[in-house]
């Protein structure tokens, strides 16, 4: 695919995705190059020995950033991502490995002092415990927070409110009460595979289903359709008395109220002559 | 005190003076937002400091992943809202790198412009309030002067003074009047250096500013790469890394500018780098004014860019594609991507995550000021209490991008 975009273009180094991943060996579990990006998944056990091989020997001295990613369906849900920035051969990668709530990922703060804080906000946010982290403590949310609100199971609107009571003279934390129901629009187009039911489609679940028929109607011989004269005459028999006849009474109709005479207009005003206006 | 006779000295050798803790906002005019240091210090001397940040934490990336690609668009503006066009900046790079969208020349052009008159425009703010905090106040008001030039340029461009929300992914949302330009360019040749350089002329060479920011805080070039030091932080430790030189995005590979570079790597050669890039990006804004091309000002692909409103009028095709695009917003090939750019403040990243729907499916932003913050511990260490504004100053920290 021809790149057409306009963002930004570091080296491009031929082949070198093939040789991280031959330098990184057993560490290695797959490579992927797509969009321009180059990501490395490595074993999660070993991601800090991975790190220190990709910054000592081929030259990614900056972690520039930590990432967590949520995918609630699968079996170790949380991605942790680490940038990796290299000055001298002006590249970047992406390496991450993978984990669940109770299986820790050692810290890479042993190689970058910057990472300290990358890993307390993932910790945070999602709850992914780094086994050596010093200083493992939250770091964006409130102090006395309870929950990892970055996970796709955390709901959007939280669980606490804080307002400040004029009573109490403090701010104090409350359930949220929402005056209006969360809502979320779904796009995706029906025929596009979309995983929702149609509003009014939940009915259609409920009803009975048809019961088997024994003898699947057929139509192979015109009687079978059951047209023709017999059935037209028997169409044209009335079902029913008929229309109510009009009945004949001497009883006067009310007829229409007479018109309001219309009043006389008024004579229109004399108007006083103020001199000459011109 | 009953004890302690005249001729003896005020601390005696046995008393033992321990170290005290004290807080350091969240409401302190130095602070530059909501920010809380515990300090620990032994009489004036930092021993310790413990940023707690968070205390501006809106919950950005999780709001984003609720919003259609565009709706989230306005939510960047709000990250950093001193260069908020540097926000959006990455943001619609990294849509365009998944869509892999062409970008007209003249939307690349503008969208320079405007990120270097964003720098500026940030420059003045953090320049004016780092002098502030060690102690000047003239400066400040005419810095902000050009700030308030530069936010009626983009009240002109947008419609709106701060949270521009200008840039869209294919292009720009809209083409900027050519008087505009022409007074940007006025402004530029003489106003805006009458200004700076009078203003800077007060600061650079002054004894109390010096005293106060040379040879404070002097990180090294290994520390600096260590604590994943970006933009002016680690220019002033003496690394020429710019992403707009060596990673150039739109059209900053036909820009011509230098990369000012710090020797002694202390507040005081962070504050002459962002000066010399101010006049670096006033250098790179002549420039675009003076190539840009005539043309669109975003791609024609009906898909991701809403079509005009005369052509809605006639066209059916392009009434249905921009009701798609205001409701459901476009689709996004599935894939992953980092992108940074150089922001004011260092490199800015987007790391966005999609799953092919209309909404991403994770969107982390790299915020500059995290990691600059967290070296302010090491950074204070055994400097005095007040160097530590100075300091905090040079970081150049806005905390709606930091705690997003």
């Amino acid at each position: 695919m021809t790149v057409v975009h306009a963002a930004p273009k570091s080296a491009q180094i031929d082949g070198i995705a093939d040789t991280l991943a031959k330098a990184l060996g057993t560490m290695l579990i797959h490579t992927k190059e797509e969009h321009g990006e180059i990501v490395i998944g490595v074993e999660r056990e070993r991601i800090e020995d991975a790190l220190q091989l990709l910054r000592d020997e081929h030259d990614y001295q900056q972690l520039m950033e930590i990432a967590g990613v949520d995918y609630p369906a699968r079996d170790e849900r949380f991605d942790v991502v680490y940038m990796l920035l290299s000055l001298t051969k002006n590249h970047r990668i992406m390496v991450k490995c993978r984990a669940a709530e109770d299986t820790p990922v050692p810290t890479v703060t042993t190689l970058w002092p910057v990472a300290g804080w990358l890993e307390r906000e993932v910790y945070d946010l999602y709850g992914v415990i780094f086994a050596g982290n010093p200083d493992l403590r939250r770091i964006l949310t409130d102090y006395g927070f309870e929950g990892h609100p970055f996970r796709k199971d955390f709901p959007l609107t939280g669980y606490q409110e804080l307002r400040y009571s004029e009573e109490a003279k403090r701010v104090v934390y409350e359930p949220v009460e929402l005056a209006q129901d969360f809502r979320t629009f779904e796009f995706m187009s029906p025929w596009e595979g979309a995983d929702y039911v149609l509003p009014g489609d939940e009915k259609a679940a409920q009803a009975p289903a048809t019961p088997p028929v024994a003898e699947p109607k057929t139509t192979d011989k015109p009687a079978d359709t059951g047209a023709g004269e017999k059935t037209n005459a028997r169409a044209a028999k009335k079902a029913s008395n008929g229309s109510p006849a009009q009945t004949k009474s001497r009883k006067k109709e009310p007829e229409a109220p007479a018109p309001t005479e219309s009043r006389p207009a008024r004579k229109p005003r004399a108007k006083k002559s103020q001199g000459d206006p011109e | 005190m009953s004890g302690l006779a005249l001729d003896q000295a005020p601390t005696t050798g046995d008393e033992v003076i321990t170290n005290y803790t004290i807080n350091f906002g969240p409401q302190h005019p130095a602070a530059h937002g909501v920010l809380r240091m515990v300090m620990e210090l032994d009489g004036e001397i930092i021993e310790r400091i413990d940023p707690h940040i968070g205390l501006l934490h809106r919950g950005t990336e999780k709001l984003i992943e609720y919003k259609t690609y565009l709706q989230a668009l306005p939510y960047f503006d709000r990250l950093d809202y001193c260069s908020p066009l540097a926000m959006e900046h990455s943001y619609v790079l990294a849509i365009e790198k998944l869509l892999n969208i062409e970008v007209p020349l003249r939307a690349q052009y503008l969208r320079v412009l405007f990120a270097e008159l964003t720098r500026i425009c940030n420059h003045m703010l953090n320049m004016g309030s780092h002098v502030m905090d060690v102690g000047a106040m003239t400066p400040n008001l005419w810095l902000f002067e050009i700030r308030e030039d530069c936010l009626n340029f983009f009240e002109r461009a947008s419609g709106a003074r701060m949270h521009s929300a200008w840039y869209r992914p294919g292009g720009v949302h809209q083409d900027v009047p050519l008087k505009l330009l022409t007074d940007i360019g006025d402004w530029l040749d003489k106003r805006m250096p009458e200004l700076f350089e009078d203003a800077m002329s007060l600061v650079i060479d002054n004894r109390i500013f010096k005293q106060r920011n040379v040879d404070i805080a002097v990180v090294s070039k290994d520390d600096a790469v260590r604590w994943g030091f970006s933009g002016p932080m680690i220019r002033a430790a003496g690394v020429p890394w710019d992403l707009r030189k060596s990673q150039p995005y739109d059209v900053y590979d036909r820009m011509e500018f230098d990369v000012p570079v710090g020797t002694n790597s202390d507040c005081y050669d962070r504050f002459m780098v962002r000066v010399e890039e101010v006049r670096q990006s006033a250098r790179i804004i002549k420039q675009c004014l003076a190539e840009m091309p005539e043309g669109p000002i975003a791609s024609d692909d009906r898909k991701v860019v809403p079509p005009k409103r005369a052509e809605m009028k006639s066209s059916m095709e392009a009434l249905i594609h921009h009701f798609k695009l205001y409701t459901e917003g476009f689709h996004v090939p599935a894939g992953e991507v980092y992108v940074a750019t150089e922001s004011p403040k260092g490199e800015f990243g987007v790391y966005l995550v999609s799953d092919g729907s209309n909404k991403p499916y994770r969107c982390k932003i790299r915020p500059t000021a995290f990691s600059h913050l967290q070296a302010m511990d090491f950074m204070c260490k055994g400097h005095m209490l007040p160097d530590a504004t100075a300091i905090l100053g040079a970081i150049d920290v806005v905390f709606g991008e930091c705690d997003r």
